[in-house]
């Protein structure tokens, strides 16, 4: 899909090389994660592929087709750009925001107020709400989010992301990965994707290209470049923990898999309840509405502690502890840490508990991967 | 003769002219000054631009009566003369702030629209020009300003305008003349102001109270 | 003092002849100028420390600097005259209204700029109200305060050439005279004069700002 070949690139009054002859070969529908401390090239690699910079030296081919024999301006609206929240244009609306490449390429007018609300609504945004708020009115994740609606709006094969979810608190870019992780399934983009963190990498990419100096040093998967990092440079990016970084490389999805799920009511009696969690050797148990969807959670401990008769709703938690299942276990697993608590349920799109993970289960998990 | 002067159809006209002096010189200078602010802001014109703006803010510190006697100088008496001062003079501003205006523009939201595949000259007119559009019309409104103030001098250069009845009116000592001269071109001037200050805000509330 | 001494038609020629002239007019500029000057900086920052502390009063008091700014300099010339008469009185007193703004606005800016949490420590260590102002808050105010009367004394050596009309002398003479007599010599060594003045002075003041900015 996307080969760069030979790519060199030397700034003016500059004499070292910001890329340094980079080959890379991007596959269809894989996310490329460029990673690297800041100067390392990654931005100037990913600006080449739609031109925003012209390399000094070498070939980038785009579906087989030079990209310097490309109408620039033609190629660039049909690759997805996202950059750090400031590429918002702060007089538009939203709608209007996400309508500038369907404009330029001059849609007719409802097929492209279509496909805003389409847009918004893929990415979580009420479109009756946000389409005539101005960015300055949204959250730094909302916005964000418009961001990426707004590179999806015509459709384009490619993905081109600079640190899209930078300048966000932690764990917003935790919910924003995770729906970005949950799209790209459905949608099969080619992305690359440029960051500086190496958790983040581990978790977006197929693959993670490290780049230092210029050089591309290991391009790998996630899984690889943890347990077999090429040099002391990749050792030094990836740090300590790793066994806890590799939970990231598993989504809760793959791991509660064909477990299945026992749910309570809150008119459920009891008895049954403690029966069933005796049973399952599981610490907590959602309960849920007629809809199946959570309301809430009955731990063992204060089940087990309970003297009296007592109805399920008179011991059940709100808001218990609670992730995506497009999440990974280190999402599950900095959840539980948050919360203080032993257990996670893992929801699905609708809401509805698609399993539970323990603390204890995690732990096990690591164990393994140390040894 | 004071009485004369102070008819209402001597200051109907010295109004007109007052007002059409302004008028064109204002129009012109912005025809002239945001294009070529445009120009020099463009990334091929970058050095040019830092020297432009580096003129312009020398000459700025020169007096308009210098601008005005140096136009007498080349051109003698006559409204031409004042139009000519007055134009050269407001350049200045709106040049200045035509160009601080769009190199202020963020990088980020210029490169996601390149990025995107937007048309240099689409970049410009939906991008670049209104989010720098507060800053180019402070410039116009400072320009204008100025070019009422400038105007009453043109009496010198035998232009008319209000100038006529304030200089009069010192060299006759009436002061009605004096006063009326006085008020009338202190009154155009506020208005001028007012109002370009209303359209400054609005698009400074629309536009640019985004501070991400 | 109608023509000051025709020596030919150059303009070189026409100088050297005025020479004494244009350096006692030059004279006669700067002082309009440094006086005005003078006084806009002992009321303006005076007015300046007054709003800063009554920020009521500061929108009312910062409009109507803002008005006087507005107003062409020749109406405000025309309009002291009667009040003051002719001569170098009225010159001053309108050249200092037009420096207000820029002195009470930037003092009222830089000392509303300065980190509350120095003036807190100050007052903490048990610093009076008037060792706060002079030793703090002036300091640190002064940079900005000092770009304020930059502004104004640029924009004064312009007004001042004005001052001539109403009988307040300066490099305005040549000018007015030049145009009322055709001499266009005369005209070109008040317009460039002014012009040259205009310029020492901002860039003097602008290195002595840079100074005071370390």
């Amino acid at each position: 899909m996307i080969h760069l070949n030979g790519v060199t690139k030397i700034y003016k009054n500059n004499e070292s090389p910001a890329v340094d002859n980079l080959d890379l070969h991007i596959t269809r529908g894989e996310t490329c994660i460029l990673v690297g401390p800041s100067g390392c090239g990654k931005t100037t690699t990913m600006k080449m592929i739609n031109r925003l910079v012209t390399p000094t030296q070498g070939t980038i081919l785009i579906n087989g087709q030079d990209n310097r024999e490309m109408n620039p301006v033609e190629m660039r609206q049909n690759i997805g750009y996202v950059i750090q929240e400031i590429g918002l244009f702060p007089h538009m609306t939203i709608a209007d925001n996400v309508a500038t490449v369907p404009r330029e390429k001059k849609w007719p007018e409802k097929k492209i107020q279509t496909r805003v609300d389409e847009l918004l609504h893929l990415v979580g945004l009420d479109p009756a709400e946000y389409r005539n708020r101005k960015p300055a009115s949204l959250s730094g994740g909302q916005r964000q989010r418009v961001g990426v609606a707004r590179a999806l709006a015509a459709d384009p094969d490619i993905l081109l992301m600079d640190e899209p979810f930078g300048a966000v608190d932690p764990i917003t870019r935790t919910h924003l990965q995770n729906q970005f992780l949950r799209l790209q399934e459905e949608l099969k983009k080619t992305v690359v994707f440029v960051t500086h963190d190496i958790d983040e990498a581990i978790k977006m990419g197929d693959t993670i290209a490290v780049m230092r100096e210029g050089h591309l040093i290991q391009l790998d998967s996630p899984d690889q470049i943890l347990s077999e990092p090429k040099d002391d440079f990749v050792s030094a990016l990836i740090g300590g923990n790793r066994a806890i970084k590799r939970l990231n490389l598993v989504k809760t999805r793959e791991v509660i898999d064909n477990m299945p799920i026992q749910t309570l009511r809150t008119n459920s009696p009891v008895d049954t309840a403690r029966k069933l969690l005796i049973t399952s050797q599981l610490p907590a148990m959602p309960v849920v509405d007629e809809n199946n969807r959570l309301i809430g959670v009955v731990q063992k401990h204060i089940l087990s502690a309970l003297k009296e008769q007592a109805e399920i709703a008179d011991i059940m938690e709100k808001n218990g502890c609670v992730v995506d299942k497009g999440a990974t276990l280190g999402d599950a697993l900095s959840t539980m840490l948050n919360y203080g608590e032993r257990y996670v349920i893992i929801v699905d799109e609708n809401y509805s508990p698609c399993g539970i993970i323990s603390f204890t289960y995690l732990l096990e998990l690591m164990k393994n991967d140390v040894a | 003769m004071a009485a004369r002067l102070l008819s209402y159809e001597n200051i109907g006209l010295l109004t007109k002219q007052h007002i059409i002096m302004v008028l064109i010189s204002s129009i012109a200078a912005i025809l002239t000054a945001v294009p070529l602010g445009i120009l020099i802001s463009r990334e091929r014109f970058a050095r040019v631009g830092a020297i432009i703006e580096n003129i312009v803010n020398v000459a700025q510190t020169v007096p308009s009566i210098a601008i005005l006697a140096l136009f007498f100088t080349i051109l003698g008496l006559g409204f031409n003369t004042a139009v000519f001062a007055l134009w050269l003079y407001s350049l200045l501003p709106i040049l200045r702030n035509t160009y601080a205006g769009i190199t202020g523009v963020s990088k980020g939201v210029v490169e996601a629209a390149q990025g995107m595949g937007m048309p240099p000259l689409r970049i410009l007119t939906l991008i670049e020009l209104p989010l720098a559009s507060p800053v180019i019309i402070a410039g116009i409104r400072t320009a204008v300003v100025v070019n009422v103030g400038t105007a009453t001098l043109a009496t010198f250069v035998g232009a008319g305008g209000y100038g006529d009845l304030i200089v009069t009116g010192i060299a006759i000592q009436r002061l009605p003349l004096l006063l009326t001269g006085c008020i009338l071109s202190a009154l155009l001037a506020i208005i001028c102001d007012h109002i370009l200050a209303v359209v400054e805000k609005n698009r400074v509330v629309e536009y640019q109270e985004v501070k991400y | 003092m109608c023509i000051y001494g025709v020596a030919g038609n150059s303009f070189v020629g026409y100088v050297t002849a005025n020479s004494g002239k244009i350096l006692q007019l030059s004279l006669e500029h700067c002082l309009l100028v440094v006086v005005a000057v003078l006084i806009a900086i002992v009321v303006g920052i005076s007015l300046g420390i007054l709003i800063s502390y009554y920020d009521v009063l500061a929108p009312a008091i910062l409009y109507v600097c803002q008005i006087i700014m507005t107003i062409p300099s020749l109406a405000l010339f025309g309009l002291f005259l009667p009040l003051f008469g002719i001569g170098f009185k009225t010159g001053v007193i309108t050249l200092v209204l037009y420096c207000l703004l820029p002195v009470v606005r930037n003092t009222y800016v830089g000392i509303a700029e300065i980190d509350p949490s120095i003036i807190e420590a100050a007052r903490g260590m048990g610093m009076n109200e008037a060792s706060i102002m002079t030793k703090i808050k002036l300091p640190l105010a002064w940079p900005i305060i000092m770009a304020g009367i930059r502004t104004a004394v640029v924009m004064v050596v312009g007004i001042a050439a004005i001052a001539s009309v109403v009988g307040a002398g300066g490099l305005g003479v040549f000018i007015f005279r030049g145009i009322s007599q055709w001499n266009i010599n005369a005209v070109l060594v008040g317009a460039i004069f002014v012009s040259l003045l205009a310029i020492v002075f901002d860039q003097v003041l602008k290195l002595v700002e840079n100074r005071s900015q370390v």
